[in-house]
């Protein structure tokens, strides 16, 4: 079975997709970078961090890389000073939502909020910061979840729910009180679906979730997602 | 019950209502049911007892009239005689003097009649003439002969030929082509097709849909079964928020009458044609009403906006094609299928067609509901059928298209008002609020309030919106304390422009148009309360009580 392909132009640079891919995708496997934080290979895509967001040339809006699928003759724009300086502002307003002190953070040098903070050069933060003080939940015999440093990025969600299929975690709450709980917010210690999988852990970007007394370098795994997915549709051979 | 026996029911009514030589009408709505409106109707039907003219004199009970700011308000026909602030006191005279003698009684009357004057009433054509309790009253007024139209001699592609004739766009804010969403969910793969009708009217200040389904529930209900019949849809869900009480026992006892006959159900009218409606209650959340959003709370999640593409008319309730339309549009329906898309398109601006209803507030004369044609100008609508501001108060700005619209000065006051106009300069049609407001407002403070609103109602999905407004909120707070530089102007103009080019949906891509409109107009108030710490109208750098907190 040959699919049917697309030609586009991503940068300047001619790709040729299979249909159906999306735009983020398309530039990954040409070699073209896309700043996320919540995408994720493996989960269903979400669309909240705006991070991936790009020009298509003919449109003034702007559109998601993650969700938007490739269409012949497409032109995408990837970078550009308008893009720079959005992402810049999604960073700055994600490190002044909650509480995040890089040095005193289990995630530090490990953060992919942090070093995506690095590669867009944010050097200071244009508002003030949102000092907050939200429940640590160090309940679950290894498992803790600090929610001053979530991002919201639901990945932790989307792996419980996608992946692992319990869907213990979930959000309560919504705009800037959203928060992560588990189970019918209950204390993750009592929670009677969670697995006690990791697989949050494993996702999370950022310091949030992550496991007491292991290094962070140690747990994260992103690409689990992706390889659990594959393996299930089994797109390897034998 | 077939198509025939709908003609019967209407003949009949007719009769048993030309039996009576008066009809009073007292509103009992929901603007009127705090005032004493059920006091007013008990009030009537016994002082119609006791003068002996029962026979004569028919009372119901009706939807609004639009002139909330007399309630309770009384309507007696022939002659539409309009009665103001009736308290059961003044009954039996107007029932004395009116009725018995036929002297209306002039000193109770409502005297604003260009209120009425300026208005085009389509939408509302029965608001305040028929009691919304009974089906047989919207009968006798020609309703439901629409889909007995559609169902005799109308193909589905028939009606979306008209409905794209008569160039009607949504009116739930955006302004998409009516017609061609319809022939978008038609056309698309997958059975069952869904109808969602949207009655999620979160705008503080917004009651524009609240007052139609109180006043006229079957009307929505008629659209829902010539848009089902159009795209073939056997299912149809009414998402109404549970904070409009009255409206869900209206449209409860509609859909109840309905069914009873067979207007809703598995053989509809006796041809084969399958549909029904629920009802789906919101819990309060504004961001519900957001088309995706509308989607995850029929289906029992949480109201969280998802990205489009998938578009709802491919893959919307369960992932089936999925027709959602505010009930303004709904209502709309039956007047195009009856009168034809041509006569329709003639109504309002050639690219705007129709009228639109808006709940006029804030400081006016006349606040209450009110249904102009599209192009009628702010001015006319502030000052012809508002009345002006009252106290003799200098006007400053209106409001339009509720908490993301735009505020726009008296410059701007001969805008036509349509999709295309509003949008040009900044605001937006939205849910069809317009808040007058006069120079004892604050356009900062006014700024800040909504963006609060917004900061309390944002879903949380994307960074922007729940990150960015809560920043932008900030600035304003220091603003309105005096705690802000020169450079928060710049700040406020980057994370507005941010939030409202990046966020996911409709909430967040509109929430700055108040700060970035009262920017573009009223940018010397914003100077003033960084530079002189002053307040024209006198509104901020109040000193807050700072007791017991250290």
């Amino acid at each position: 079975m040959t699919a049917t392909t697309v030609t586009l132009k991503i940068d300047g640079l001619e790709v040729t997709v299979p249909e159906g891919t999306t735009i983020l995708k398309a530039a990954k496997d040409n070699g073209i970078i896309i700043p996320t934080l919540c995408n994720l290979e493996g989960l269903s895509p979400y669309g909240g961090c705006r991070l991936c967001l790009v020009e298509i040339s003919g449109s003034p809006k702007l559109f998601p890389a993650c969700i938007t699928p490739v269409s012949s003759g497409m032109e995408v724009t990837t970078q550009s000073e308008r893009l720079t300086e959005y992402r810049k502002m999604a960073v700055q307003m994600l490190l002044a939502e909650r509480t995040h002190i890089c040095s005193v953070c289990v995630a530090n040098d490990h953060c992919e909020l942090q070093s995506l903070a690095n590669q867009l050069g944010v050097d200071h933060v244009l508002f003030e910061r949102n000092w907050t003080r939200l429940e640590i939940d160090s309940s679950h015999d290894f498992l803790v979840i600090d929610r001053n440093r979530c991002i919201l990025c639901t990945r932790c969600l989307r792996v419980c729910d996608e992946i692992e299929g319990v869907h213990t975690l979930d959000l309560k709450l919504r705009g800037k009180d959203a928060q992560v709980i588990m189970d019918l917010d209950e204390h993750w210690g009592n929670s009677c679906s969670c697995t006690s999988c990791r697989k949050c852990a494993k996702v999370c970007p950022v310091g949030a979730i992550y496991i007491e007394g292991e290094p962070v370098s140690h747990t994260k795994h992103k690409d689990i997602a992706e390889f659990i997915t594959e393996r299930r549709q089994r797109k390897w051979k034998q | 019950m077939n198509l025939a026996d709908i003609q019967k029911i209407a003949e009949q009514e007719v009769d048993f209502e030309r039996a009576y030589k008066y009809r009073i009408n007292v509103c009992c709505s929901s603007g009127c049911v705090p005032l004493g409106a059920f006091k007013v109707l008990k009030a009537f039907e016994e002082a119609v007892k006791e003068f002996g003219v029962e026979k004569e004199c028919k009372v119901a009970k009706t939807g609004c009239v639009g002139t909330c700011s007399v309630g309770p308000a009384v309507i007696i026909e022939p002659g539409d005689y309009l009665y103001q602030n009736v308290t059961p006191e003044k009954v039996r005279e107007i029932v004395r003097d009116h009725i018995v003698l036929g002297l209306p009684v002039k000193s109770m009357l409502y005297g604003n009649p260009a209120f009425f004057k300026k208005q085009h009433r389509l939408v509302l054509r029965n608001a305040g003439k028929i009691d919304p309790s009974r089906i047989q009253d919207y009968i006798a007024m020609g309703g439901y002969s629409a889909i007995v139209k559609c169902l005799a001699t109308m193909t589905p592609q028939g009606i979306i030929y008209e409905v794209a004739t008569s160039k009607l766009r949504g009116r739930g804010g955006a302004g998409f082509p009516t017609g061609q969403k319809w022939s978008l969910v038609a056309r698309a793969h997958g059975k069952p097709k869904y109808i969602v009708a949207n009655l999620d009217e979160g705008d503080p200040g917004v009651f524009a849909n609240r007052t139609l389904a109180e006043a006229d529930p079957h009307a929505i209900l008629e659209g829902m079964l010539i848009a089902a019949y159009a795209i073939g849809a056997e299912k149809g869900y009414l998402y109404i928020r549970s904070e409009y009480p009255l409206a869900i026992q209206t449209l409860q006892k509609a859909i109840a009458q309905a069914k009873s006959l067979s207007l809703l159900g598995d053989n509809v009218l006796e041809t084969g044609f399958k549909f029904d409606v629920e009802l789906r209650f919101g819990a309060g959340a504004f961001v519900a009403g957001e088309e995706t959003a509308i989607l995850a709370s029929v289906e029992g999640r949480r109201a969280m906006p998802r990205p489009r593409p998938p578009y709802p008319a491919n893959s919307g309730l369960w992932g089936k094609p999925t027709l959602i339309q505010n009930v303004e549009t709904l209502a709309n329906i039956p007047i195009i299928i009856q009168n034809g898309g041509a006569w329709f398109s003639k109504i309002g601006t050639p690219r705007c067609t129709g009228t639109k209803c808006f709940s006029l507030t804030g400081k006016t004369n006349n606040p209450g509901l009110i249904e102009v044609p599209m192009g009628i100008t702010l001015r006319e609508v502030v000052f012809d059928i508002g009345g002006g501001v009252p106290e003799g108060r200098k006007f400053k700005a209106v409001l339009v298209g509720g908490p993301s619209g735009g505020c726009l000065p008296d410059a701007l006051l001969d805008l036509p008002i349509d999709y295309d106009s509003l949008t040009r300069v900044g605001a937006i049609m939205g849910s069809g609020g317009i808040v007058v407001l006069d120079d004892h407002s604050c356009m900062v403070d006014t700024a800040k309030f909504f963006t609060e609103f917004c900061v309390d109602e944002s879903c949380g999905r994307c960074t922007p919106c729940r990150a960015g407004l809560i920043r932008v909120k900030e600035v304003f707070d220091n603003l309105t304390q005096g705690n802000a530089r020169m450079e928060d102007i710049t700040t406020l103009e980057k994370a507005s422009s941010y939030i409202r080019d990046a966020s996911l949906c409709g909430l967040g891509q509109t929430a700055p148009n108040p700060v970035l409109t009262t920017l573009r107009y009223f940018r010397d108030e914003y100077v003033e309360h960084i530079r002189d710490k002053t307040c024209r109208a006198g509104k901020c750098f109040k000193k807050e009580e700072r007791g017991a907190t250290p």
